[in-house]
């Protein structure tokens, strides 16, 4: 009976400090979960009555979770498309964007291939299986294995959309995350993946260069590049909320976008926000 | 026959037989029609649970026609160009990889559950039988990551192919999660078969090994082939684990070094991304539907099995 009164007790408390706690919800993205998470941590330390819970699950999973008001914010690494802000709309949900952090999608292979640079043509007959050997792009005569996302993340259509440009070959392995396509690459002499370039800056594994015409090539570590838009696959990274962002979500958004935040944005190895961008968000905070 | 017999097989009734029997029937009535609440409240549970499938996946065939469905080799709902939606290459996924992990647990299963129900003896026996069961509430995301980071890479170095990540490591971690099922229900039904069977075996001057072997074993026949199937069960329904190493490139496999997708692995990676209302949420219902018949499959099957079995036997 007292070991009855004890968890009475205890649950109340628990539940009394849950009710009086604000929750944020965040959900989306994989390339930005830890980004995400790591901001999250800075803005409760300063905010500690609202605990901001940030999960994962990819992009598509966001931008669901966000258009049928599941969450506050959703993360994602692609921007919505139009047949999903439709269907937002629809449920009266008016997904409004925020450009959180700059990304250039890391192509990596292993540390052992000779491969340094691709075209954007060549990483496509890659990702399509057209190019089954590595010695048909200047490499070892080593098989081609593919390492890929899974659909319902947004690099995985990002990638697909602007620069493989056709359908994924069926072989291509799908991993569940930025992490597992690292390990995996770093295992594999004939790998090939694509990772934010959060994840890149690892042992083991090489970042490739990339060119769209064949003559510049440009490395998506080289943060002038990504800027530029010189590097091809140089992306923004988005929240998106509910109509302007209100209450905890704004004050989250905002302190995400303050030097503070953007510092935090430099650490985990993404890029700040560019002027024209945070033009933007200020545009859509206000 | 009262309800109370049919859960235990040798009641040991031993003595009183006396008064009280009013408030006992009482007690039995309003204990049988609690059971019956009960097994009926799974029965409406389960036959809900179907119509849900059912009512969700039928939808998939206004934009899906159903051979397209049951016989299309491509599995691409998120796909840059036109949608695909054929179940042949999640269904050899994750019949390939249950079939070869069976193939390595079944005989090892059975090994080690006539080990333990008949030469091994009190302590180390229940240690043993602990252990084993313990392993079977292992979390198969732990599992999982073992295969993603242990496995794996073994699998490349050994057979020299470059991912480890495929039908091989995905059936070697199913074999190790259906183990424990096998095991356990195996020796119970070794347990059960009469003392008496393996006296008069000792009798003929047969030793303890042929013994199990060749009575014990045969005897037990029914109770066993429940354990496989039980093991398959476990196996085909997995999730986590598996969409851990298989690779998940959703192939038709030709070799143990390919990449598998399976049912279970498709439902959880699509189901958060598909939309509501769309041929995609749909499907991944129709994908469930088909789950449910599997599972229907082999428990009449296994029914159908242990009944003939029981007749021949007894006979």
């Amino acid at each position: 009976m007292k070991k009855l009164i004890t968890i009475v007790t205890i649950a109340t408390l628990a539940l009394g400090s849950a009710l009086t706690a604000r929750e944020l919800v965040v959900k989306g993205s994989d390339t930005i979960l830890n980004l995400v998470q790591n901001l999250a941590e800075a803005f409760s330390a300063a905010q500690p009555d609202v605990t901001v819970s940030v999960t994962g699950g990819g992009s598509g999973v966001g931008i669901n979770a966000i258009m049928s008001s599941e969450t506050d914010i959703a993360d994602a690494s692609r921007s919505i498309k139009s047949k999903e802000i439709t269907t937002a709309r629809s449920n009266g949900v008016n997904p409004t964007e925020y450009v959180i952090a700059i990304d250039g999608v890391c192509i990596i292979v292993n540390a052992s291939n000779s491969v340094e640079k691709l075209t954007l043509d060549q990483f496509s007959q890659l990702y399509q299986g057209k190019i089954a050997n590595w010695s048909q792009v200047g490499g070892p005569n080593k098989k081609v294995s593919l390492y890929g996302r899974q659909p319902s993340s947004g690099t995985f259509v990002y990638v697909r959309d602007e620069a493989v440009k056709a359908e994924y070959s069926a072989s291509m392995r799908q991993m569940n995350g930025n992490a597992q396509i690292v390990e995996a690459v770093k295992g594999d002499e004939g790998g090939i993946g694509y990772v934010g370039v959060g994840y890149a800056r690892e042992q083991g594994i090489k970042v490739l260069k990339l060119s769209k015409d064949g003559n510049n090539y440009y490395s998506p570590l080289d943060k002038s590049a990504v800027d530029a838009g010189t590097y091809p696959l140089a992306r923004p990274l988005f929240q998106y909320t509910n109509g302007k962002a209100k209450g905890d979500a704004r004050a989250f958004i905002q302190f995400e976008l303050s030097e503070a935040g953007q510092k935090i944005v430099s650490d985990q190895g993404f890029y700040p926000v560019t002027e024209g961008y945070q033009a933007r968000n200020e545009a859509n905070l206000h | 026959m009262p309800a109370e017999m049919s859960g235990t097989p040798l009641p040991a009734v031993g003595g009183t037989r006396q008064p009280r029997r009013r408030s006992r029937r009482l007690a039995d009535k309003s204990a049988g029609a609690l059971f019956l609440v009960c097994s009926l409240l799974s029965a409406v549970v389960l036959l809900g649970i179907l119509l849900f499938l059912l009512k969700n996946g039928i939808h998939t065939f206004r934009e899906v026609s159903v051979f397209r469905f049951l016989f299309g080799t491509v599995w691409n709902p998120d796909a840059y160009g036109k949608p695909a939606y054929g179940l042949i290459p999640l269904l050899v996924g994750s019949f390939a990889s249950t079939a070869i992990a069976l193939i390595i647990a079944v005989p090892l299963g059975i090994a080690s559950a006539t080990l333990i129900s008949e030469r091994l003896k009190g302590s180390v026996r229940i240690l043993a039988k602990t252990l084993i069961e313990l392993f079977a509430g292992f979390p198969s995301v732990v599992l999982g990551f073992f295969g993603l980071v242990v496995l794996a890479p073994l699998i490349a170095r050994l057979f020299h192919v470059t991912s480890g990540l495929n039908l091989l490591n995905a059936s070697l971690l199913l074999a190790l999660m259906s183990l424990p099922t096998i095991i356990s229900v195996s020796d119970d039904a070794l347990r059960v078969v009469p003392h008496s069977y393996r006296e008069g075996a000792y009798a003929l001057g047969a030793t303890p090994w042929t013994t199990a072997f060749r009575i014990v074993l045969p005897a037990a026949r029914s109770g066993i082939l429940a354990a496989v199937m039980l093991g398959f069960g476990r196996a085909v329904g997995e999730t986590m684990a598996v969409m851990m190493v298989a690779g998940n490139a959703a192939i038709i496999p030709h070799s143990l070094f390919d990449p598998i997708r399976t049912i279970t692995s498709t439902i959880a990676i699509e189901l958060g991304e598909s939309v509501f209302g769309d041929s995609h949420y749909y499907s991944l219902f129709a994908l469930g539907f088909v789950l449910f018949l599997i599972a229907l499959g082999t428990n009449l099957v296994a029914e159908s099995l242990i009944k003939r079995e029981k007749r021949s036997f007894t006979l």
